[in-house]
Protein backbone atom coordinates (compact mmCIF):
# COMPACT_ATOMS: atom_id res chain seq x y z
CA UNK A 1 0.00 0.00 0.00
CA UNK A 2 2.74 1.94 0.98
CA UNK A 3 3.79 2.61 -2.71
CA UNK A 4 0.97 3.85 -4.13
CA UNK A 5 0.90 7.07 -2.22
CA UNK A 6 4.32 8.91 -3.76
CA UNK A 7 3.98 7.87 -6.54
CA UNK A 8 0.54 9.59 -6.87
CA UNK A 9 2.09 12.64 -5.69
CA UNK A 10 4.27 12.71 -8.02
CA UNK A 11 1.99 12.58 -10.85
CA UNK A 12 -0.66 14.83 -9.96
CA UNK A 13 2.03 17.07 -8.96
CA UNK A 14 3.74 17.17 -12.38
CA UNK A 15 0.16 17.10 -14.08
CA UNK A 16 -1.24 20.11 -12.06
CA UNK A 17 1.32 22.68 -10.86
CA UNK A 18 -1.25 24.30 -8.81
CA UNK A 19 -1.03 22.32 -5.59
CA UNK A 20 -4.30 23.00 -3.01
CA UNK A 21 -6.53 23.25 -5.36
CA UNK A 22 -9.97 23.05 -3.85
CA UNK A 23 -12.21 20.49 -5.13
CA UNK A 24 -15.65 20.23 -4.20
CA UNK A 25 -16.24 17.44 -5.79
CA UNK A 26 -19.27 17.29 -8.28
CA UNK A 27 -21.54 18.09 -5.85
CA UNK A 28 -24.56 18.70 -7.30
CA UNK A 29 -24.93 15.86 -10.10
CA UNK A 30 -24.14 13.37 -7.49
CA UNK A 31 -26.36 14.58 -4.53
CA UNK A 32 -28.92 14.10 -7.30
CA UNK A 33 -28.01 11.25 -8.42
CA UNK A 34 -28.40 9.75 -5.12
CA UNK A 35 -31.60 11.13 -4.36
CA UNK A 36 -32.71 9.78 -7.65
CA UNK A 37 -31.53 5.91 -6.10
CA UNK A 38 -33.50 7.03 -2.91
CA UNK A 39 -36.14 7.25 -4.80
CA UNK A 40 -36.32 4.40 -6.98
CA UNK A 41 -35.31 3.11 -3.64
CA UNK A 42 -38.10 3.58 -2.12
CA UNK A 43 -41.11 3.54 -4.24
CA UNK A 44 -41.62 -0.12 -4.21
CA UNK A 45 -41.88 0.03 -0.56
CA UNK A 46 -43.97 3.17 -0.66
CA UNK A 47 -46.51 1.09 -3.02
CA UNK A 48 -46.65 -1.86 -0.49
CA UNK A 49 -47.38 0.27 2.32
CA UNK A 50 -50.11 2.22 0.17
CA UNK A 51 -51.38 -1.56 -0.67
CA UNK A 52 -51.48 -2.42 2.74
CA UNK A 53 -53.65 1.30 3.49
CA UNK A 54 -56.31 0.17 0.52
CA UNK A 55 -59.18 -2.27 0.54
CA UNK A 56 -58.21 -5.29 -1.99
CA UNK A 57 -61.17 -3.96 -4.85
CA UNK A 58 -59.45 -1.13 -4.74
CA UNK A 59 -56.04 -2.43 -5.19
CA UNK A 60 -57.05 -4.94 -7.89
CA UNK A 61 -58.88 -1.74 -9.90
CA UNK A 62 -56.84 1.12 -9.57
CA UNK A 63 -53.72 2.57 -10.11
CA UNK A 64 -53.88 5.22 -7.20
CA UNK A 65 -50.91 7.04 -5.68
CA UNK A 66 -52.25 7.49 -2.47
CA UNK A 67 -54.62 5.43 -0.59
CA UNK A 68 -58.21 7.60 -1.35
CA UNK A 69 -59.54 5.74 1.98
CA UNK A 70 -56.76 5.06 4.18
CA UNK A 71 -57.72 2.43 6.83
CA UNK A 72 -55.63 0.49 9.25
CA UNK A 73 -58.30 -2.11 9.00
CA UNK A 74 -55.46 -5.47 8.29
CA UNK A 75 -53.14 -4.03 10.74
CA UNK A 76 -55.78 -4.14 13.48
CA UNK A 77 -56.75 -7.99 11.98
CA UNK A 78 -53.11 -9.07 12.26
CA UNK A 79 -52.34 -7.53 15.67
CA UNK A 80 -55.66 -8.90 17.07
CA UNK A 81 -54.98 -12.42 15.58
CA UNK A 82 -53.41 -14.96 17.54
CA UNK A 83 -51.73 -16.86 14.67
CA UNK A 84 -50.24 -14.04 13.82
CA UNK A 85 -48.82 -12.29 16.34
CA UNK A 86 -47.73 -15.96 17.62
CA UNK A 87 -45.92 -16.40 14.29
CA UNK A 88 -44.38 -13.25 14.71
CA UNK A 89 -42.64 -14.20 17.64
CA UNK A 90 -41.80 -17.31 17.00
CA UNK A 91 -39.57 -15.64 14.16
CA UNK A 92 -38.13 -13.32 15.90
CA UNK A 93 -36.86 -16.07 18.27
CA UNK A 94 -35.69 -18.19 15.80
CA UNK A 95 -33.46 -15.63 14.08
CA UNK A 96 -32.28 -14.32 17.77
CA UNK A 97 -30.96 -17.85 18.52
CA UNK A 98 -29.23 -18.95 15.44
CA UNK A 99 -27.67 -15.23 15.82
CA UNK A 100 -26.08 -15.96 18.86
CA UNK A 101 -24.92 -19.45 17.91
CA UNK A 102 -23.20 -18.37 14.84
CA UNK A 103 -22.04 -15.10 15.98
CA UNK A 104 -20.67 -17.04 19.06
CA UNK A 105 -19.15 -19.82 17.28
CA UNK A 106 -17.99 -17.78 14.57
CA UNK A 107 -16.12 -15.88 17.02
CA UNK A 108 -13.41 -18.14 18.24
CA UNK A 109 -13.02 -19.87 14.48
CA UNK A 110 -12.95 -16.38 13.24
CA UNK A 111 -9.53 -15.64 15.34
CA UNK A 112 -8.23 -19.43 14.74
CA UNK A 113 -8.56 -18.84 10.67
CA UNK A 114 -6.78 -15.54 11.15
CA UNK A 115 -4.08 -16.12 13.89
CA UNK A 116 -2.40 -19.83 13.04
CA UNK A 117 -1.74 -21.95 10.10
CA UNK A 118 -3.59 -25.28 10.65
CA UNK A 119 -3.65 -28.48 9.06
CA UNK A 120 -6.10 -28.15 6.06
CA UNK A 121 -7.23 -24.47 7.20
CA UNK A 122 -7.49 -22.73 3.44
CA UNK A 123 -10.08 -26.19 2.55
CA UNK A 124 -11.70 -25.75 5.60
CA UNK A 125 -12.18 -22.08 4.78
CA UNK A 126 -13.42 -22.79 1.11
CA UNK A 127 -15.80 -26.05 2.54
CA UNK A 128 -17.55 -23.64 4.66
CA UNK A 129 -17.71 -20.86 2.35
CA UNK A 130 -19.12 -23.97 -0.17
CA UNK A 131 -22.28 -23.96 2.07
CA UNK A 132 -23.46 -20.87 1.02
CA UNK A 133 -23.67 -22.05 -3.00
CA UNK A 134 -26.05 -24.86 -1.42
CA UNK A 135 -29.60 -24.41 -3.22
CA UNK A 136 -31.83 -24.38 0.07
CA UNK A 137 -34.79 -25.94 -2.70
CA UNK A 138 -32.55 -29.20 -2.93
CA UNK A 139 -32.04 -29.38 0.46
CA UNK A 140 -35.38 -28.90 2.24
CA UNK A 141 -36.41 -32.75 2.00
CA UNK A 142 -33.62 -34.12 3.58
CA UNK A 143 -33.53 -31.38 6.15
CA UNK A 144 -36.87 -32.43 6.81
CA UNK A 145 -36.60 -36.06 7.70
CA UNK A 146 -32.90 -34.93 9.46
CA UNK A 147 -34.93 -32.93 12.16
CA UNK A 148 -37.80 -35.12 11.93
CA UNK A 149 -35.70 -37.77 13.06
CA UNK A 150 -33.38 -36.30 15.80
CA UNK A 151 -37.17 -34.45 17.19
CA UNK A 152 -36.48 -31.48 16.76
CA UNK A 153 -39.59 -30.74 13.93
CA UNK A 154 -41.26 -28.09 14.16
CA UNK A 155 -39.58 -26.42 16.82
CA UNK A 156 -37.48 -22.61 16.80
CA UNK A 157 -34.18 -24.76 17.35
CA UNK A 158 -34.93 -26.69 14.57
CA UNK A 159 -35.00 -23.50 12.07
CA UNK A 160 -31.99 -22.08 14.19
CA UNK A 161 -30.23 -24.61 13.67
CA UNK A 162 -30.93 -25.00 9.52
CA UNK A 163 -29.82 -21.22 9.13
CA UNK A 164 -26.48 -21.92 11.12
CA UNK A 165 -25.65 -23.79 7.67
CA UNK A 166 -25.58 -20.47 5.44
CA UNK A 167 -24.91 -17.64 8.39
CA UNK A 168 -21.91 -19.10 10.54
CA UNK A 169 -19.74 -19.27 7.32
CA UNK A 170 -20.72 -15.78 6.50
CA UNK A 171 -19.98 -15.36 10.57
CA UNK A 172 -16.65 -16.26 10.53
CA UNK A 173 -16.18 -14.94 6.94
CA UNK A 174 -16.71 -11.20 7.80
CA UNK A 175 -15.26 -11.72 11.49
CA UNK A 176 -12.08 -12.81 10.16
CA UNK A 177 -11.96 -9.74 8.19
CA UNK A 178 -12.07 -7.65 11.94
CA UNK A 179 -9.72 -10.09 13.85
CA UNK A 180 -7.12 -9.42 10.43
CA UNK A 181 -7.38 -5.61 11.71
CA UNK A 182 -6.32 -6.05 15.59
CA UNK A 183 -2.29 -5.94 15.32
CA UNK A 184 -0.85 -9.30 16.74
CA UNK A 185 1.21 -7.55 19.26
CA UNK A 186 -1.84 -6.97 21.30
CA UNK A 187 -2.23 -10.96 22.00
CA UNK A 188 1.50 -10.98 22.68
CA UNK A 189 1.27 -8.30 25.29
CA UNK A 190 -1.46 -9.72 26.80
CA UNK A 191 0.40 -13.11 26.91
CA UNK A 192 3.62 -11.76 28.48
CA UNK A 193 1.00 -9.76 31.34
CA UNK A 194 -0.01 -13.27 31.98
CA UNK A 195 -3.42 -12.90 30.72
CA UNK A 196 -4.46 -16.71 30.11
CA UNK A 197 -6.23 -17.43 26.66
CA UNK A 198 -9.37 -17.15 27.48
CA UNK A 199 -9.74 -14.04 30.01
CA UNK A 200 -7.28 -12.41 27.15
CA UNK A 201 -10.30 -13.33 24.56
CA UNK A 202 -13.20 -11.73 26.46
CA UNK A 203 -11.76 -9.36 28.34
CA UNK A 204 -9.58 -7.49 25.80
CA UNK A 205 -10.09 -8.96 22.62
CA UNK A 206 -13.76 -9.14 22.21
CA UNK A 207 -14.25 -5.06 22.75
CA UNK A 208 -12.03 -4.77 19.73
CA UNK A 209 -13.77 -6.60 17.82
CA UNK A 210 -17.14 -4.83 19.16
CA UNK A 211 -17.85 -3.18 16.10
CA UNK A 212 -17.77 -6.56 13.86
CA UNK A 213 -19.64 -8.53 16.65
CA UNK A 214 -22.20 -5.76 15.45
CA UNK A 215 -22.10 -6.08 11.87
CA UNK A 216 -22.18 -9.64 11.86
CA UNK A 217 -25.21 -9.79 14.20
CA UNK A 218 -26.84 -7.78 11.50
CA UNK A 219 -26.25 -9.98 8.66
CA UNK A 220 -26.76 -13.10 10.28
CA UNK A 221 -30.19 -11.47 12.09
CA UNK A 222 -30.81 -10.49 8.43
CA UNK A 223 -30.27 -13.33 6.32
CA UNK A 224 -32.18 -15.31 9.09
CA UNK A 225 -35.26 -13.00 9.16
CA UNK A 226 -35.64 -13.60 5.14
CA UNK A 227 -34.80 -16.81 4.79
CA UNK A 228 -38.30 -19.13 4.51
CA UNK A 229 -38.19 -22.07 2.56
CA UNK A 230 -36.60 -24.04 5.52
CA UNK A 231 -37.98 -22.29 8.13
CA UNK A 232 -41.54 -23.02 6.00
CA UNK A 233 -40.18 -26.46 5.73
CA UNK A 234 -38.90 -26.93 9.03
CA UNK A 235 -42.49 -26.16 10.88
CA UNK A 236 -45.70 -27.16 11.09
CA UNK A 237 -48.45 -25.64 13.48
CA UNK A 238 -46.53 -24.97 17.30
CA UNK A 239 -43.61 -22.85 15.45
CA UNK A 240 -45.09 -21.61 12.60
CA UNK A 241 -42.72 -18.76 11.03
CA UNK A 242 -44.25 -15.35 10.12
CA UNK A 243 -43.79 -15.90 6.31
CA UNK A 244 -45.20 -19.03 6.28
CA UNK A 245 -48.61 -17.98 7.55
CA UNK A 246 -48.30 -15.29 4.66
CA UNK A 247 -48.11 -17.89 2.46
CA UNK A 248 -51.28 -19.67 3.83
CA UNK A 249 -53.51 -16.34 2.93
CA UNK A 250 -52.45 -16.90 -0.40
CA UNK A 251 -55.05 -19.34 -0.60
CA UNK A 252 -57.99 -17.99 1.95
CA UNK A 253 -60.75 -17.06 -0.69
CA UNK A 254 -58.18 -15.70 -3.25
CA UNK A 255 -55.42 -13.61 -2.58
CA UNK A 256 -55.75 -10.75 0.48
CA UNK A 257 -53.48 -8.77 -1.18
CA UNK A 258 -53.86 -5.79 1.22
CA UNK A 259 -53.42 -8.30 4.25
CA UNK A 260 -50.18 -9.61 2.67
CA UNK A 261 -48.85 -6.34 2.11
CA UNK A 262 -49.69 -4.75 5.60
CA UNK A 263 -47.70 -7.96 6.90
CA UNK A 264 -44.87 -7.54 4.34
CA UNK A 265 -44.76 -3.40 6.21
CA UNK A 266 -44.38 -5.61 9.55
CA UNK A 267 -41.74 -7.61 8.33
CA UNK A 268 -39.54 -4.61 7.56
CA UNK A 269 -39.46 -2.98 10.98
CA UNK A 270 -37.38 -5.91 13.39
CA UNK A 271 -34.51 -5.22 10.46
CA UNK A 272 -34.48 -1.57 10.62
CA UNK A 273 -34.56 -1.22 14.36
CA UNK A 274 -31.54 -3.88 14.44
CA UNK A 275 -29.84 -1.51 11.77
CA UNK A 276 -30.26 1.36 13.40
CA UNK A 277 -28.46 -0.40 16.35
CA UNK A 278 -25.87 -1.05 14.61
CA UNK A 279 -25.54 2.01 12.04
CA UNK A 280 -22.86 3.43 13.93
CA UNK A 281 -20.54 0.36 13.53
CA UNK A 282 -21.09 0.08 10.21
CA UNK A 283 -20.46 4.28 9.62
CA UNK A 284 -17.25 3.22 11.62
CA UNK A 285 -16.01 1.56 8.62
CA UNK A 286 -14.86 -2.22 8.68
CA UNK A 287 -12.16 -2.95 5.65
CA UNK A 288 -11.78 -6.59 6.35
CA UNK A 289 -8.01 -7.03 7.23
CA UNK A 290 -5.09 -4.98 6.58
CA UNK A 291 -6.09 -3.76 2.99
CA UNK B 1 3.73 -8.89 7.86
CA UNK B 2 4.46 -12.06 9.91
CA UNK B 3 4.16 -15.30 8.96
CA UNK B 4 1.38 -16.69 11.13
CA UNK B 5 2.66 -19.84 12.97
CA UNK B 6 2.05 -23.18 12.84
CA UNK B 7 -0.59 -24.36 15.02
CA UNK B 8 -3.04 -27.50 15.08
CA UNK B 9 -4.39 -26.99 18.65
CA UNK B 10 -6.34 -23.90 16.25
CA UNK B 11 -8.81 -26.67 15.52
CA UNK B 12 -10.11 -26.64 18.73
CA UNK B 13 -11.17 -23.76 18.04
CA UNK B 14 -12.78 -23.85 14.41
CA UNK B 15 -14.55 -27.17 16.18
CA UNK B 16 -17.68 -25.42 17.00
CA UNK B 17 -18.22 -24.04 13.29
CA UNK B 18 -17.01 -27.42 11.90
CA UNK B 19 -19.71 -29.04 13.37
CA UNK B 20 -22.41 -27.01 13.05
CA UNK B 21 -21.96 -26.73 9.91
CA UNK B 22 -21.43 -30.26 9.37
CA UNK B 23 -24.55 -31.27 11.03
CA UNK B 24 -26.56 -29.61 8.60
CA UNK B 25 -24.43 -29.77 5.78
CA UNK B 26 -23.61 -33.95 5.24
CA UNK B 27 -26.84 -35.28 5.71
CA UNK B 28 -28.48 -33.37 2.74
CA UNK B 29 -25.51 -33.66 0.87
CA UNK B 30 -25.28 -37.66 1.56
CA UNK B 31 -29.19 -37.66 0.73
CA UNK B 32 -28.33 -35.62 -3.01
CA UNK B 33 -25.52 -38.22 -3.41
CA UNK B 34 -27.59 -41.02 -2.92
CA UNK B 35 -29.95 -39.91 -4.94
CA UNK B 36 -27.83 -39.19 -8.37
CA UNK B 37 -27.04 -42.32 -8.49
CA UNK B 38 -29.53 -44.48 -8.24
CA UNK B 39 -32.89 -44.90 -10.20
CA UNK B 40 -36.53 -46.00 -8.92
CA UNK B 41 -39.34 -48.09 -9.75
CA UNK B 42 -41.92 -46.14 -7.38
CA UNK B 43 -42.77 -47.38 -3.59
CA UNK B 44 -39.16 -46.44 -2.62
CA UNK B 45 -37.49 -49.04 -4.33
CA UNK B 46 -34.05 -47.75 -6.00
CA UNK B 47 -31.68 -49.34 -7.75
CA UNK B 48 -28.24 -48.89 -8.63
CA UNK B 49 -27.75 -46.69 -11.50
CA UNK B 50 -24.20 -45.51 -11.82
CA UNK B 51 -23.40 -42.40 -13.46
CA UNK B 52 -26.01 -42.78 -16.34
CA UNK B 53 -27.73 -39.50 -15.09
CA UNK B 54 -24.48 -37.39 -15.03
CA UNK B 55 -24.00 -38.54 -18.94
CA UNK B 56 -27.68 -37.56 -19.62
CA UNK B 57 -27.18 -34.34 -18.03
CA UNK B 58 -24.11 -33.25 -19.87
CA UNK B 59 -24.96 -34.37 -22.99
CA UNK B 60 -27.00 -31.46 -24.70
CA UNK B 61 -28.25 -33.45 -27.57
CA UNK B 62 -30.58 -35.10 -24.65
CA UNK B 63 -33.71 -33.58 -23.79
CA UNK B 64 -32.61 -32.99 -20.08
CA UNK B 65 -29.05 -32.13 -21.28
CA UNK B 66 -30.33 -29.09 -23.61
CA UNK B 67 -32.54 -28.25 -20.52
CA UNK B 68 -29.55 -28.06 -18.14
CA UNK B 69 -27.14 -26.05 -20.72
CA UNK B 70 -30.20 -23.42 -21.37
CA UNK B 71 -30.60 -22.89 -17.62
CA UNK B 72 -27.10 -22.64 -17.37
CA UNK B 73 -26.53 -20.32 -19.63
CA UNK B 74 -29.53 -18.34 -18.52
CA UNK B 75 -28.52 -18.02 -15.43
CA UNK B 76 -24.73 -16.95 -16.09
CA UNK B 77 -25.99 -14.57 -17.84
CA UNK B 78 -28.42 -12.68 -15.58
CA UNK B 79 -25.79 -13.05 -13.03
CA UNK B 80 -23.53 -11.58 -15.02
CA UNK B 81 -25.50 -8.30 -15.84
CA UNK B 82 -26.47 -8.12 -12.55
CA UNK B 83 -23.09 -7.83 -11.29
CA UNK B 84 -22.34 -5.51 -13.85
CA UNK B 85 -25.06 -3.10 -12.48
CA UNK B 86 -25.06 -4.28 -9.16
CA UNK B 87 -21.45 -3.83 -7.97
CA UNK B 88 -20.77 -0.38 -9.70
CA UNK B 89 -24.28 1.49 -8.90
CA UNK B 90 -23.32 0.42 -5.41
CA UNK B 91 -20.27 1.91 -5.60
CA UNK B 92 -21.26 4.93 -6.97
CA UNK B 93 -23.88 5.24 -4.41
CA UNK B 94 -21.40 4.85 -1.02
CA UNK B 95 -19.43 7.45 -2.69
CA UNK B 96 -21.99 9.63 -2.16
CA UNK B 97 -23.19 9.29 0.64
CA UNK B 98 -22.44 11.58 4.02
CA UNK B 99 -19.31 10.37 5.52
CA UNK B 100 -21.06 11.37 9.24
CA UNK B 101 -23.45 13.75 10.83
CA UNK B 102 -26.90 12.97 11.77
CA UNK B 103 -27.83 11.60 8.43
CA UNK B 104 -26.09 8.77 8.24
CA UNK B 105 -28.01 6.42 10.41
CA UNK B 106 -31.53 7.45 9.00
CA UNK B 107 -29.98 6.86 5.00
CA UNK B 108 -28.56 3.39 6.18
CA UNK B 109 -31.73 2.16 7.37
CA UNK B 110 -33.24 3.44 4.78
CA UNK B 111 -31.15 1.55 1.90
CA UNK B 112 -31.25 -1.43 3.82
CA UNK B 113 -35.16 -1.77 4.27
CA UNK B 114 -35.27 -3.76 0.58
CA UNK B 115 -32.50 -6.46 2.13
CA UNK B 116 -34.77 -7.01 5.57
CA UNK B 117 -38.37 -8.23 3.50
CA UNK B 118 -38.67 -11.44 3.67
CA UNK B 119 -38.01 -13.01 -0.32
CA UNK B 120 -41.51 -14.11 -1.01
CA UNK B 121 -42.61 -10.91 -0.03
CA UNK B 122 -40.64 -8.82 -1.99
CA UNK B 123 -42.31 -10.86 -4.73
CA UNK B 124 -45.49 -10.08 -3.78
CA UNK B 125 -44.53 -6.50 -3.84
CA UNK B 126 -42.92 -6.56 -7.59
CA UNK B 127 -46.13 -8.68 -8.63
CA UNK B 128 -48.43 -5.89 -8.20
CA UNK B 129 -45.56 -3.21 -8.76
CA UNK B 130 -45.07 -4.33 -12.36
CA UNK B 131 -48.52 -4.91 -13.57
CA UNK B 132 -49.09 -2.31 -16.01
CA UNK B 133 -53.09 -1.81 -15.10
CA UNK B 134 -52.24 -1.44 -11.12
CA UNK B 135 -48.35 -1.26 -10.38
CA UNK B 136 -46.38 1.93 -10.71
CA UNK B 137 -43.57 0.66 -12.91
CA UNK B 138 -45.21 -1.26 -15.08
CA UNK B 139 -47.54 1.98 -15.56
CA UNK B 140 -43.94 3.85 -16.07
CA UNK B 141 -42.62 1.43 -18.60
CA UNK B 142 -46.15 1.45 -20.27
CA UNK B 143 -46.71 5.64 -20.41
CA UNK B 144 -43.65 5.41 -21.83
CA UNK B 145 -44.57 3.68 -24.99
CA UNK B 146 -42.56 0.72 -24.08
CA UNK B 147 -43.98 -2.87 -24.80
CA UNK B 148 -43.75 -4.13 -21.60
CA UNK B 149 -45.73 -7.36 -20.28
CA UNK B 150 -44.19 -9.50 -17.62
CA UNK B 151 -46.49 -12.27 -17.70
CA UNK B 152 -45.82 -12.75 -21.96
CA UNK B 153 -43.21 -10.73 -23.50
CA UNK B 154 -39.95 -12.93 -22.15
CA UNK B 155 -37.22 -9.90 -22.24
CA UNK B 156 -39.66 -8.00 -20.19
CA UNK B 157 -39.26 -11.08 -17.65
CA UNK B 158 -36.06 -11.10 -17.98
CA UNK B 159 -35.29 -7.96 -17.14
CA UNK B 160 -37.94 -7.47 -14.61
CA UNK B 161 -36.03 -10.19 -12.72
CA UNK B 162 -32.96 -8.04 -13.11
CA UNK B 163 -34.22 -4.97 -11.83
CA UNK B 164 -35.90 -6.92 -8.53
CA UNK B 165 -32.38 -8.30 -8.13
CA UNK B 166 -30.85 -4.94 -8.36
CA UNK B 167 -33.76 -3.18 -6.32
CA UNK B 168 -32.92 -5.96 -3.62
CA UNK B 169 -29.43 -6.51 -3.69
CA UNK B 170 -27.84 -3.11 -3.85
CA UNK B 171 -27.73 -2.38 -0.80
CA UNK B 172 -25.37 -5.35 0.18
CA UNK B 173 -22.83 -4.09 -2.33
CA UNK B 174 -23.70 -0.46 -0.92
CA UNK B 175 -23.59 -1.30 2.82
CA UNK B 176 -20.20 -3.32 2.79
CA UNK B 177 -18.83 -0.52 0.65
CA UNK B 178 -19.52 2.12 2.48
CA UNK B 179 -18.19 0.67 5.37
CA UNK B 180 -15.24 -0.34 3.32
CA UNK B 181 -14.42 3.33 2.53
CA UNK B 182 -15.07 4.97 6.00
CA UNK B 183 -12.17 2.34 7.12
CA UNK B 184 -9.42 4.23 4.87
CA UNK B 185 -7.63 6.84 7.10
CA UNK B 186 -7.86 11.08 6.30
CA UNK B 187 -4.28 10.81 5.81
CA UNK B 188 -4.91 9.13 2.37
CA UNK B 189 -7.49 11.86 1.63
CA UNK B 190 -5.31 14.32 2.94
CA UNK B 191 -2.98 13.62 0.92
CA UNK B 192 -4.60 13.51 -2.29
CA UNK B 193 -6.19 16.81 -1.95
CA UNK B 194 -2.28 18.24 -1.44
CA UNK B 195 -1.58 16.63 -4.57
CA UNK B 196 -4.62 18.15 -5.55
CA UNK B 197 -5.54 14.81 -7.27
CA UNK B 198 -8.82 14.41 -9.05
CA UNK B 199 -11.84 12.80 -7.92
CA UNK B 200 -11.27 9.98 -9.95
CA UNK B 201 -7.50 9.90 -9.77
CA UNK B 202 -8.61 9.18 -5.89
CA UNK B 203 -10.56 6.78 -6.58
CA UNK B 204 -8.48 4.64 -8.66
CA UNK B 205 -5.23 5.59 -6.12
CA UNK B 206 -6.54 5.09 -2.84
CA UNK B 207 -10.11 4.09 -2.60
CA UNK B 208 -9.93 1.08 -4.82
CA UNK B 209 -7.25 -0.54 -3.99
CA UNK B 210 -8.33 0.08 0.01
CA UNK B 211 -11.80 -1.95 -0.76
CA UNK B 212 -10.00 -4.88 -2.81
CA UNK B 213 -10.92 -6.86 0.23
CA UNK B 214 -14.34 -6.09 0.69
CA UNK B 215 -15.07 -6.15 -3.45
CA UNK B 216 -14.15 -9.36 -2.95
CA UNK B 217 -16.82 -10.19 -0.19
CA UNK B 218 -19.48 -8.71 -2.44
CA UNK B 219 -18.41 -10.07 -5.70
CA UNK B 220 -18.80 -13.66 -4.36
CA UNK B 221 -21.57 -12.82 -1.95
CA UNK B 222 -23.93 -11.33 -5.32
CA UNK B 223 -22.43 -13.93 -7.95
CA UNK B 224 -23.63 -17.40 -5.16
CA UNK B 225 -27.11 -15.28 -4.18
CA UNK B 226 -27.30 -14.51 -7.96
CA UNK B 227 -26.80 -18.07 -8.95
CA UNK B 228 -28.95 -19.54 -7.08
CA UNK B 229 -32.00 -17.26 -7.65
CA UNK B 230 -34.82 -18.79 -6.55
CA UNK B 231 -38.32 -16.67 -4.82
CA UNK B 232 -38.47 -13.68 -7.17
CA UNK B 233 -38.62 -15.74 -10.34
CA UNK B 234 -40.63 -17.77 -8.67
CA UNK B 235 -43.19 -15.81 -7.53
CA UNK B 236 -42.87 -12.94 -10.26
CA UNK B 237 -42.89 -15.09 -12.80
CA UNK B 238 -43.04 -18.84 -12.38
CA UNK B 239 -40.30 -19.24 -14.25
CA UNK B 240 -42.13 -18.17 -17.27
CA UNK B 241 -43.30 -17.14 -20.10
CA UNK B 242 -42.18 -20.46 -21.85
CA UNK B 243 -38.68 -20.76 -20.18
CA UNK B 244 -37.34 -17.22 -19.97
CA UNK B 245 -36.65 -17.00 -16.78
CA UNK B 246 -36.02 -20.84 -15.96
CA UNK B 247 -32.87 -20.37 -14.29
CA UNK B 248 -31.14 -23.59 -12.91
CA UNK B 249 -33.21 -23.58 -9.33
CA UNK B 250 -36.41 -23.11 -10.58
CA UNK B 251 -35.72 -25.79 -12.94
CA UNK B 252 -34.09 -27.92 -10.57
CA UNK B 253 -36.98 -27.97 -8.01
CA UNK B 254 -39.19 -28.33 -11.07
CA UNK B 255 -37.46 -31.46 -11.88
CA UNK B 256 -36.85 -32.23 -8.35
CA UNK B 257 -40.66 -31.38 -7.06
CA UNK B 258 -42.79 -31.26 -9.77
CA UNK B 259 -42.11 -34.30 -11.56
CA UNK B 260 -40.55 -35.88 -8.59
CA UNK B 261 -37.67 -37.36 -11.08
CA UNK B 262 -35.57 -37.22 -8.17
CA UNK B 263 -32.44 -39.01 -9.69
CA UNK B 264 -31.61 -36.37 -12.47
CA UNK B 265 -32.74 -33.26 -10.08
CA UNK B 266 -30.01 -35.26 -7.22
CA UNK B 267 -27.22 -34.94 -10.54
CA UNK B 268 -28.40 -31.62 -11.56
CA UNK B 269 -27.95 -29.84 -8.03
CA UNK B 270 -24.57 -31.86 -8.07
CA UNK B 271 -23.09 -30.42 -11.10
CA UNK B 272 -24.43 -27.28 -10.27
CA UNK B 273 -22.94 -27.11 -7.08
CA UNK B 274 -19.58 -27.97 -8.61
CA UNK B 275 -19.57 -25.32 -11.29
CA UNK B 276 -20.62 -22.87 -9.09
CA UNK B 277 -17.81 -24.16 -6.43
CA UNK B 278 -15.27 -24.33 -9.26
CA UNK B 279 -15.99 -20.01 -10.61
CA UNK B 280 -15.92 -19.32 -6.74
CA UNK B 281 -12.29 -21.28 -6.40
CA UNK B 282 -10.64 -19.83 -9.29
CA UNK B 283 -12.07 -16.24 -8.23
CA UNK B 284 -10.76 -16.83 -4.64
CA UNK B 285 -7.61 -18.49 -5.83
CA UNK B 286 -6.54 -15.40 -8.03
CA UNK B 287 -7.28 -12.76 -5.50
CA UNK B 288 -5.30 -14.38 -2.80
CA UNK B 289 -2.69 -14.58 -5.66
CA UNK B 290 -2.72 -11.42 -6.19
CA UNK B 291 -2.88 -10.21 -2.61
CA UNK B 292 0.16 -12.41 -1.70
CA UNK B 293 1.95 -10.56 -5.19
CA UNK B 294 0.90 -7.43 -3.91
CA UNK B 295 2.75 -7.56 -0.50
CA UNK B 296 5.34 -9.95 -1.50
Amino acid sequence: MADVLPRTSIAMARSRPRAFAVRRGSGLLSKLGFAVYLIALMLPIYWLINMSLRSNEEIMSTLAFWPHHPSLEKYFYIFNDPTWVHAFGVSLTYVAINTVISVTAALPAAYAFNRYHFIGDKYLFFWLLSNLMAPAAVYAMPFFNLYYAIGLFDTVWAVALAHCLFNVPVAVWILEGFVAGVPREIDEMAAIDGYSFPRFFIRIFLPLIANGVGVTAFFCFMFSWVEQLLATTLTATDALPFAAVMTRSYSVAGMDWSLLAAAGVLTMIPGAVVIWFVRNHIAKGFALGRV
Amino acid sequence: MMEKPLNNRAWLMVAPVFVLVLFSALLPMMTVVNYSVQDSLGQNQFFWNGDAWFRELLDPSKEIGARFADALLRNLSFSLVALLIEVPLGIAVALTLPRGGRAVGPVLVIIALPMLIPWNVVGTIWQIFSRADIGLFGAALTGLGLHYNVTQDAISAWSTIVVIDVWHWTPLVILLIYAGLRAIPDAYYQAARIDAASRWATFINIELPKLQKVLVLVILLRFMYTFMIYTEPFVVTGGGPGSATTFLSIDLVKIALGQVDLGPAAAMSLVYNLITLTLCWIFFTVMVQLDRRRYA
